[in-house]
């Protein structure tokens, strides 16, 4: 997948999300709706909107002391009013390794 | 192994300290991430797609048993039980907190262990032979040169903000094992026609978007000229490199827009100027270097003794073993084994951490407490008696580290791709478990013999995807997970970058297409022991690509 790390124009065809790194840990976080971050993705803040994405990634990124690299992410929303990740590389983000790392590990 | 010293010591330590400083700073936000990165950076702290990642240098792949039974401490208490052998002579560790990275790094820093200049645009770890030492072929240890040139350039001012990163290998064998014509810089050690010693050079190799294979620009070197050549090199391209483009700004651009003679003549103009000033090896330092490097207390023994050949006559998997992973080592009586780090439906260069103790106390027990770690992404235990051959083997065997294929089609190199590396266009590992599957039967490996599979998930080719004999390179089309196959590469004396043999193909063709290659190849070859890369030098890759593609 095209790394987004390099994202300067936002191109939106559908819904999206902010994400980007917690400075912790690392871990995979998601801007939410009251300007916090989530591990969770249906707790992210989703919009079509390049506009209104533009504005959370602004501020997104002024959050220097809880996140690193915050950039627009597609994601999908299902039938039953859940969301997924919009792409394989989101959602290995968002999942983990796709490799069963207990069996590749003999574990 | 090297004994470091006080100095040493005390200049792993700061580092550590001083990083602990910087995550604190970090962590309350007196640094930005912008002030930080370079910081982490140059420590070998790498943010991937889910966590921080760790990369830790093993200097011309040698490691004690003590410093092994420090990476699993490291990997069971700051990681997820596991760390990753590279394909330049490094570990990582995919998930470790930053608010922990201070103290693991204090743990390493116990054993001589450190993440310096495994990142950033400086001198990388400088690698080579993993059978430096202990190989029949080689006139001498290339890892007293090597630590020569590490020393020099670690932390170097004038060259820790270079336009590129800068990677350089050694090696001491006709036979090259340490991959030279990839590096950045490559010395090759050799005698001239008087018998001295001395280096080839080779500039202006490198993989990644342009691919090119090091050129060489001074055939000997007279060894006492090692640094400052060294340095005339580094600074030439220091000067000279492109610093307003990333993709053009590695030494083999450089080398190869300019030539290799202009280039050349560049770094003699420099070196004449340095040549017999400060950098010029006083004989009495480098035989101080050498005395650091404690060899073994070998025994006086006699090469194949007869209890081995009765074991091997008595268990047909140990002689397959032997055959495989059993190496003939420069002392009478002793051998090289290599541990292979690729099991089926395993992730190439993966080591739990009880195998990383459990091969330490191998260490300790057969192989005077030392180990190596080679680009391939597999292990050695580098001073195993011949007579203890059969004891190694059935304590490997029981904790699945006696696997013979070494070389074969599973022995496969890969790097991380899309599952862990936020550089990566498609995945790697998946890839290379499922040809482990497809290729489990080790009567079908024998008969392919050796073939070396190499994958990569993006064009950056950390899985050395030209040079594999057969290369696997992951790309993305539309969103989704490709795979352009390449032929006929290889990475030792006589260096090749393979040939694209067609389309790239979908994701969930990729072993389709390495059982049909495979196939084609066992109908190719004139004779049984034509090796899979003289069939496809012989015959080109049109009768390949014709089978790949017929079917698709």
């Amino acid at each position: 997948m095209t790394s987004p790390l390099d994202q300067k124009k936002i191109k939106i065809t559908g819904p999206v999300v902010i994400t980007a790194n917690r400075v912790g840990d690392g871990a995979v976080v998601y801007r939410s709706a009251d300007g916090g971050w989530t591990t969770k993705l249906d707790g992210a803040a989703i919009t079509t909107d390049a506009a209104v994405a533009r504005t959370l990634v602004a501020a997104a990124t002024g959050d220097d002391l809880n996140a690193i690299g915050p950039y627009v992410a597609p994601v999908k929303l299902l039938p039953g009013g859940g969301v997924w990740p919009g792409n394989l590389r989101e959602m290995i983000r968002h999942g983990g390794p796709t490799i069963d790392l207990s069996a590749a590990l003999g574990a | 192994m090297y004994v470091y010293d006080a100095f040493d010591r005390k200049l792993v330590t700061e580092r550590v300290s001083d990083f602990r400083d910087q995550v604190a700073r970090r962590l309350s936000g007196e640094l930005t991430e912008e002030e930080f990165k370079p910081l982490r950076l140059m420590n070998g702290v790498y943010l991937q797609l889910h966590a921080y990642m760790l990369r830790i240098a093993i200097p011309y792949g040698t490691l004690s048993s003590q410093q092994l039974r420090q990476l699993a401490h490291v990997a069971r208490k700051y990681d997820r039980g596991y760390g990753h052998f590279t394909t330049r002579q490094n570990i990582q560790f995919h998930w470790i907190k930053l608010a922990e990275l201070p103290d693991a790094m204090t743990d390493l820093a116990s054993v001589g262990m450190h993440g310096m200049q495994t990142s950033g645009n400086n001198v990388r770890n400088i690698t080579t032979d993993q059978w430096a030492g202990v190989a029949p072929d080689e006139i001498e240890d290339p890892r007293v040169w090597a630590e020569l040139i590490r020393q020099h350039v670690t932390l170097h001012p004038e060259f820790s903000f270079m336009p590129r990163k800068f990677k350089i290998a050694l090696g001491a064998a006709h036979h090259d094992r340490a991959a030279l014509r990839i590096h950045d810089l490559a010395l090759r050690l050799h005698h001239n026609a008087a018998g001295e010693t001395g280096f080839e050079v080779m500039v202006g190799g490198g993989l990644g978007r342009t691919p090119y294979l090091a050129l060489t620009i001074k055939p000997f070197l007279p060894a006492r000229d090692v640094l400052s050549y060294v340095e005339a090199v580094l600074r030439t391209y220091n000067q000279f490199g492109r610093r307003d483009n990333i993709w053009k700004a590695r030494i083999k651009i450089l080398v190869h827009e300019l030539g290799a003679a202009a280039f050349a003549k560049e770094v003699e103009t420099e070196w004449q100027s340095i040549k017999d000033g400060a950098l010029a090896l006083d004989p009495a330092v480098v035989t101080d270097i050498a005395a650091r490097f404690r060899y073994p207390a070998y025994e006086t023994l006699d090469d194949s003794p007869k209890e081995l050949a009765q074991a091997r006559r008595d268990d047909s998997r140990f002689d397959a073993w032997m055959k495989n992973c059993v190496t003939n080592h420069k002392i009478p009586g002793y051998a090289i084994v290599t541990l292979s780090l690729k099991p089926e439906g395993g992730t190439p260069g993966d080591a739990t951490a009880a195998q990383m103790d459990d091969i330490a106390d191998l260490a300790d027990r057969y192989s005077f407490g030392e180990i190596r770690v080679g680009h391939e992404q597999n292990l050695v235990l580098p001073h195993i008696a011949q007579r203890d051959l059969p004891a190694v083997w059935r304590a490997l065997d029981a904790i699945g580290l006696a696997l013979p294929n070494v070389s074969f089609v599973t022995d496969i190199i890969s790097c991380p791709g899309l599952d862990y590396c936020s550089l990566a266009n498609a995945r790697s590992i998946p890839i290379a478990q499922e040809l482990t599957r497809r290729f489990h039967d080790l009567d079908m490996q024998r008969q392919l013999g050796r073939l070396h599979i190499n994958i990569s998930g993006c064009i950056n080719a950390c899985g050395h995807h030209h040079v594999g004999h057969i290369g696997i390179l992951g790309v993305e089309k539309n969103g989704e997970e490709f795979y352009q196959i390449t032929l006929g590469g290889k990475a030792d004396e006589n260096a090749t970058l393979g040939t694209l043999i067609g389309p790239a193909v979908p994701y969930a063709q990729v072993a389709d297409v390495v059982e049909d290659i495979a196939a084609a190849y066992l109908e190719l070859r004139q004779r049984p022991d034509e090796l899979f890369i003289d069939t496809v030098k012989r015959t080109g890759v049109e009768p390949f690509r014709e089978r790949v593609y017929a079917a698709r």
